[in-house]
C-alpha cells in the first residue's frame, strides 16, 4: 500500500496554466471595454460642451411647458418635468395592464380553438394567428388609428349603442357617481374574498374527509361576489350613472377613451394575442397523449382529465413564453409615440426636442423599461423554480 | 361453463377507409385466464387489448366485457374502464404528482373514496410491488422499472377484475425487466384476469393459460403455451418463434 | 386445447367510409348538435363578412387613376395602388433612377433565398453575402461608372427595407456568435459582460435603442466625425438583432450533448478547433429556424424606422400618401397594400422556416 504522498506545488505564472491564461483574457476584456467607455464619455463630454447642451438630471424640477392629452391625474404645462414622466409611466402601465388582461383572454381562447371539433372554428383560428403574426405591429397600429380617425363619424353624429358612444372623438361610456354604496360594496367584496379563501380550505378538507366533490371555485366565488352585494345594498344601493349626452359639438359626461387610447390598446392585443394562442397551443401540445388516455384508463371524465392532469403541465410550459409576451406587449406599447398616445417614450421624445438632454431622457427610458423586464424574469425564475417538474 | 368476462363476436375495425387492422375477431377470455397475445408488429395486438377499454372503437361486431356490450355510450364505457385496469408501455405516469398522488388521483376523484382511505388502500398496493419507500418521490426521480411497478400498482388501486398490459416491458433496459415481470407473475397467481401484449416468452411459458398469435389482423393460432411454443401448427407461427427464439 | 385450422382471410373496404368529402363534413363540421350550430352560425357570419369584404375590395373597387371616380364610388379604390405605387415603393429614390433600386431589390431577394436553399450551404456562401452587399451599396449610391450620386438619406421604400433586415442580420451574426460562446465560457468576467449586454438590449423597446442610435451616437463620435443616418441606424438594429439572436444560438449550443465536447478534448483539439470543427456546425444547424424567426422579426421591426426618419416601406408609404391631397382619403388602400406585401414576405419565410424545422427534426429522429 502506497502511503499518501504530498500534491506537487502548483507551478503559478505559466502561460501553459489554464487558469493563468482565463485571467489573462479577462483582465485584457475588462480593460479594453473600460477604455472604449471612458473614451466614448470623453467624446460625449467634449460635443456637449461644443453644443452647449448641459448634462445633468435637474432639468426634471423645471417647468415642462407642455400640454399632455390624457392622463390618469391633473396635469398643465406649468407641472415639472417629472410629473410629466409619471403621467406617461401612468399611461403606459394603463395601456399595458389592460393589454395583458384582454390579450390573455382572447388569446387562450383561439389557441384552445385551434384543437376544436368543428374544422371551421379550426380554420379561423390558424387564419387568425397566421394574418396578424406577419403583419408588423407598427402597420396594424397604424391602421386602427386610420379606422378610428376616419372611418368613424364626427361626434355630432356618433354611433351610439344604448348608453355608448362611439365617434372620432372616442369611446364614451356611462360611469357611476361615486356615493358613500361603492365605497361599502369594495369593503363587502374584500370581505367576501377573505371568506371564500376560508370557505375553500373548509370545501377542500370536506372532500379529503369523506370523498364527496365539493365546488372549490364557484360557491367561493358566489360567496364573495354575495357579500359585496350586501355591502352594496347596505350602502343605499346606489345606481346613479353619469351618462354621456349628445353636446354640441361633442359627446359631454360620462367616462371617455381617446380614439389613440383605443387604437393602441386594440392593435396592441389583437397583435399580441396571435402569439399568445400560439404559445397556448404549444403548451397544450407539449403533453404526451399518453397522459389524457392514462387518465381516461382511470375512469377519469374528460373534465376531471383536462383539470388534474393536462392542465397542470400544460401550464408549466405555457407560462414562461406568455410572460415573455407580456413583456414584448409592454414594449411595444412604446409604438404609441408613431399614433400620439402620451406615453412614457412619446414624453421622453419631447423632453429631448425641448432640452436636448438626449442622454439623460434616453436613460430614464431605458431604465423604465429595464426594470419592468428584470422585475418580471425575477418572478418568472421564481415560478420556474417552484413549479418545476422534480426529476433525478 | 360461466360466461367469459371477455367476449370478441366478429369484431373487425378500420383505420380510416383502407387499413383494415382486425379482421373478424372470435375471441373469449374466461374470468381468471391469463393471456399472452403475441406476434410480429402491425399485426393489431395493441389494437386488440385497447378495444376491450375502448380506447379504441370497433367498427363492426359485438365486443362484451363483463356482461356489458361495449357501445360508444359514455356510461357503459365508464363502467367497463373501472373494472378494466391498463399498464402502458410508456408508463405514462403523472409527472407533476407524486407517486402516492398518481395512486389516489382516481379513487378519490371518481371513486368518491376520502383521502385517509384513499392513501392507506394506495400504500397497500405500493407494499404489494415491492416500492413503498418511494411513495413520495415524483415519477422522474425513480427508475425505468420502478415507474413500471407504480404504474401497475396505479392499475390495481382501482381493484379491477381484468388487466391488460401492453408491452410493459418493451421500453425497459434489460436489468429492469425481470423485476417486473415478478410482480406481473405474482399478481397472476392471485386470480385476476390478464391479457397481456408481450414478446416476452419467459414470462408466457411461466404464467400464461394460453397464448395467441396475431398475425395481419387475425388471430391466427391459440393454444396453451406448451403445444404453442413446441408445436405450432401454422406456417405463420413456426416463421415468428424461428424469428424470436432463434437469437 | 388445440389449435382451429388456420384459414387467412384478405382485407376488406370498410363498411362506412370515413374518408371522402362527404365523411369528412359529418366528422369535421356536424358530428353533434353544438358543432352543428357553431358551423352554421360561424358559417354564415363568414359568408356575410367575405361577401361584405368582396363587395368592397373588387366588386364596387374602382381600378382608374381618377379619384374623382374614387370619391364617387362605394368601393375600393385601388387607382390610388396604381397611381403611387412606384413612391410606396421605393420612396425618395429619384424617379429615372428606379431600375437601379429594382435591380438592387432583386439582387437582395436572390442572395436571401439563395441562402435558405440547403443545396447552397457552403463556404462560398459568406463572400457572396460580402459581394452582393458592396454591390448592392455601389449600385445605389452611384457616383461610379457614370451613374448619379444618390445620398443615403434619399434610399426609401422597399429596398430599404430589405437592406436594414438583411445587412443587420449579416451584421449581428459574428456578434452574436461571439456573445452566445461568451455567455458559456467559464471565465467569469466575459460571461458577466455577455449577459449584461444581452439582458439591457433585450429588457428595452427597439424604439429607444432607435432614439440612442440616432440621438445618441452623433455625441460619442469624436468631434467633426458625422455619421450618415442610414449608419446609426443600421448600427441600432444590428445591436437590437445581435442580442436576440445572441439567446437562439446560447440555446443551440446548450442542446449539445457534452459527450460531443469530451471527445473532442480526448483527440487532442483546441477550444476554438473544437468550436469551429465539431460545435457549431451542428449547433448553427439546429438553430436555422429560430434564427429564421429573428430574420422574421427584424423585417418587420424595420418598419420602426419611420420614428427616426428613414422612410422604408411604411414611411415611405404614408410620405406618398400624406403628401398628395387628393389622393389622401384612400390611405387604407395604401396600407393594405404593404401590408400585403409584408404578409408575402413574412409568411412564406415562417413557413419555410418551419418546413426546415421539420428537415432538422427528421435528421434526428432515427
Amino acid at each position: 500500500m502506497s502511503s499518501d504522498r504530498i500534491a506537487p506545488p502548483k507551478k503559478k505564472w505559466s502561460w501553459r496554466s489554464q487558469a493563468f491564461r482565463a485571467l489573462v483574457y479577462q483582465i485584457v476584456a475588462v480593460a479594453v471595454i473600460a477604455l472604449l467607455v471612458l473614451y466614448l464619455a470623453s467624446n460625449t463630454a467634449t460635443n456637449m460642451r461644443a453644443r452647449g447642451i448641459q448634462s445633468g438630471f435637474d432639468f426634471l424640477g423645471g417647468a415642462a411647458g407642455f400640454d399632455i392629452g390624457e392622463s390618469l391625474f391633473a396635469f398643465d404645462s406649468g407641472e415639472p418635468y417629472w410629473r410629466a414622466y409619471l403621467v406617461g409611466m401612468t399611461n403606459t402601465l394603463r395601456v399595458a395592464v389592460v393589454g395583458i388582461v384582454l390579450t390573455t383572454l382572447l388569446g387562450t381562447l383561439i389557441g384552445v380553438g385551434r384543437f376544436s371539433r368543428n374544422a371551421l372554428v379550426r380554420g379561423l383560428c390558424l387564419c387568425y394567428v397566421e394574418f396578424f403574426r406577419n403583419i408588423p405591429v407598427l402597420l396594424q397600429l397604424l391602421m386602427w388609428y386610420l379606422f378610428f380617425t376616419e372611418v368613424l363619424p364626427i361626434s355630432t353624429e356618433a354611433w351610439r349603442f344604448g348608453p355608448f358612444f362611439l365617434s372620432k372623438g372616442g369611446l364614451n361610456f356611462p360611469i357611476p357617481v361615486w356615493a358613500p354604496g361603492q365605497v361599502t360594496a369594495a369593503w363587502g367584496l374584500v370581505v367576501g374574498l377573505v371568506g371564500a379563501w376560508f370557505y375553500r380550505r373548509h370545501a377542500q378538507r370536506r372532500f379529503e374527509a369523506t370523498g364527496q366533490p365539493q365546488s372549490t371555485v364557484w360557491a367561493p366565488l358566489a360567496l364573495a361576489l354575495a357579500c359585496g352585494l350586501v355591502g352594496w345594498l347596505i350602502g343605499g344601493a346606489p345606481t346613479e350613472l353619469d351618462l354621456p349626452i349628445q353636446g354640441e359639438f361633442a359627446i359631454e359626461n360620462g367616462g371617455a377613451l381617446t380614439p389613440e387610447f383605443m387604437a393602441l390598446l386594440l392593435g396592441l392585443t389583437i397583435y399580441t394575442a396571435a402569439f399568445v394562442a400560439e404559445v397556448v397551443r404549444g403548451g397544450i401540445q407539449s403533453v404526451a397523449l399518453g397522459q389524457s388516455e392514462a387518465a381516461s384508463a382511470l375512469g377519469l371524465n374528460k373534465g376531471q382529465t383536462m383539470r388534474l392532469v393536462m392542465l397542470p403541465q400544460a401550464l408549466r410550459v405555457i407560462i414562461p413564453p406568455l410572460t415573455n409576451q407580456f413583456l414584448n406587449l409592454t414594449k411595444n406599447s412604446s409604438l404609441a409615440v408613431a399614433i400620439g398616445y402620451p406615453d412614457v417614450v412619446s414624453i421622453a421624445n419631447t423632453a429631448i426636442n425641448q432640452t436636448g438632454r438626449a442622454v439623460e431622457c434616453i436613460a430614464i427610458i431605458m431604465l423604465v423599461y429595464l426594470s419592468t423586464s428584470l422585475s418580471t424574469s425575477v418572478l418568472m425564475n421564481w415560478y420556474n423554480a417552484r413549479a418545476a417538474i422534480t426529476e433525478r | 361453463m360461466s360466461a367469459p368476462i371477455i367476449r370478441f363476436d366478429k369484431v373487425n375495425k378500420w383505420y380510416g377507409d383502407s387499413f383494415h387492422v382486425l379482421r373478424d375477431i372470435d375471441l373469449d377470455i374466461a374470468q381468471g385466464e391469463r393471456i399472452v397475445v403475441c406476434g410480429p408488429s402491425g399485426s393489431g395486438k395493441s389494437t386488440l387489448i385497447r378495444c376491450i377499454n375502448h380506447l379504441e372503437e370497433h367498427q363492426q361486431g359485438h365486443l362484451t366485457v363483463d356482461g356489458v356490450e361495449l357501445t360508444d355510450d359514455v356510461k357503459v364505457i365508464d363502467d367497463v374502464r373501472k373494472k378494466v385496469g391498463m399498464v402502458f408501455q410508456q408508463f405514462n405516469l403523472f409527472p407533476h404528482l407524486t407517486v402516492l398522488e398518481n395512486l389516489t388521483l382516481s379513487p378519490t376523484w371518481v371513486g368518491k373514496m376520502p383521502k385517509k382511505e384513499a392513501d392507506e388502500k394506495a400504500m397497500e398496493q405500493l407494499a404489494r410491488v415491492r416500492i413503498a419507500e418511494q411513495a413520495h418521490k415524483y415519477p422522474l426521480q425513480l427508475s425505468g422499472g420502478q415507474q413500471q411497478r407504480v404504474a401497475i400498482a396505479r392499475a390495481l388501486c382501482l381493484k379491477p377484475k381484468i388487466m391488460l398490459f401492453d408491452e410493459p416491458t418493451s421500453a425497459l433496459d434489460p436489468e429492469m425487466i425481470k423485476e417486473v415481470l415478478d410482480v406481473m407473475i405474482e399478481m397472476a397467481n392471485q386470480g385476476i384476469t390478464m391479457v397481456c401484449v408481450t414478446h416476452e416468452m419467459g414470462f408466457a411459458k411461466a404464467v400464461a393459460d394460453r397464448v395467441i398469435f396475431m398475425d395481419q389482423g387475425q388471430i391466427v393460432e391459440q393454444n396453451n403455451p406448451h403445444d404453442f411454443f413446441n408445436h405450432p401448427q401454422s406456417e405463420r407461427s413456426r416463421d415468428f418463434l424461428s424469428k424470436i427464439l432463434g437469437h | 386445447m388445440t389449435a382451429q385450422i388456420f384459414q387467412a382471410i384478405a382485407p376488406r373496404p370498410a363498411p362506412v367510409r370515413t374518408e371522402g368529402l362527404v365523411a369528412w363534413c359529418k366528422f369535421n363540421l356536424f358530428n353533434s348538435w353544438g358543432t352543428s350550430l357553431a358551423t352554421v352560425l360561424v358559417g354564415t357570419a363568414l359568408l356575410l363578412a367575405i361577401g361584405r369584404l368582396v363587395q368592397w375590395a373588387v366588386i364596387d373597387a374602382v381600378w382608374v387613376i381618377d379619384y374623382n371616380v374614387c370619391h364617387a364610388a362605394s368601393g375600393a379604390c385601388w387607382g390610388v395602388v396604381r397611381e403611387k405605387f412606384r413612391f410606396i415603393l421605393f420612396g425618395r429614390y429619384p424617379f429615372e433612377e428606379h431600375w437601379r433600386a429594382l435591380i438592387c431589390t432583386v439582387m437582395l431577394l436572390a442572395l436571401i433565398v439563395t441562402s435558405c436553399t440547403r443545396a447552397c450551404w457552403k463556404t462560398w456562401l459568406a463572400p457572396l453575402w460580402l459581394l452582393v452587399l458592396a454591390a448592392y451599396f455601389m449600385l445605389m449610391r452611384g457616383g461610379v461608372f457614370g451613374l448619379r450620386m444618390v445620398e443615403t438619406d434619399l434610399w426609401s421604400g422597399l429596398p430599404l427595407t430589405l437592406l436594414l433586415a438583411t445587412l443587420s442580420m449579416a451584421m449581428a451574426f459574428p456578434i452574436a456568435l461571439m456573445i452566445a460562446l461568451g455567455r458559456r465560457s467559464g471565465m467569469p468576467a466575459i460571461r458577466s459582460l455577455c449577459t449584461v449586454y444581452v439582458e439591457l438590449i433585450r429588457g428595452v423597446p427597439l424604439i429607444s435603442v432607435l432614439f440612442m442610435a440616432s440621438f445618441m451616437f452623433p455625441l460619442l463620435m469624436p468631434q467633426g466625425f458625422n455619421i450618415d443616418v442610414l449608419i446609426r441606424v443600421l448600427a441600432g438594429i444590428t445591436l437590437f438583432a445581435a442580442a436576440y439572436m445572441a439567446e437562439v444560438i446560447r440555446g443551440g449550443l446548450q442542446a449539445m450533448p457534452k459527450g460531443q465536447i469530451e471527445a473532442a478534448a480526448t483527440l487532442g483539439l483546441s477550444y476554438w478547433q473544437t468550436q469551429r470543427l465539431i460545435v457549431l456546425p451542428q449547433a448553427l444547424a439546429m438553430v436555422v429556424p429560430g434564427i429564421m424567426n429573428n430574420f422574421i422579426s427584424t423585417f418587420k421591426d424595420t418598419s420602426l424606422v419611420a420614428i427616426v426618419s428613414l422612410y422604408e416601406l411604411t414611411g415611405a408609404m404614408g410620405m406618398a400618401m400624406n403628401a398628395d391631397a387628393n389622393w389622401r382619403p384612400f390611405r387604407i388602400e395604401g396600407y393594405l397594400f404593404i401590408a400585403l406585401i409584408y404578409f408575402g414576405f413574412c409568411f412564406s419565410m415562417s413557413r419555410y422556416s418551419q418546413w426546415i424545422e421539420k428537415q432538422v427534426n427528421k435528421s434526428k429522429l432515427r
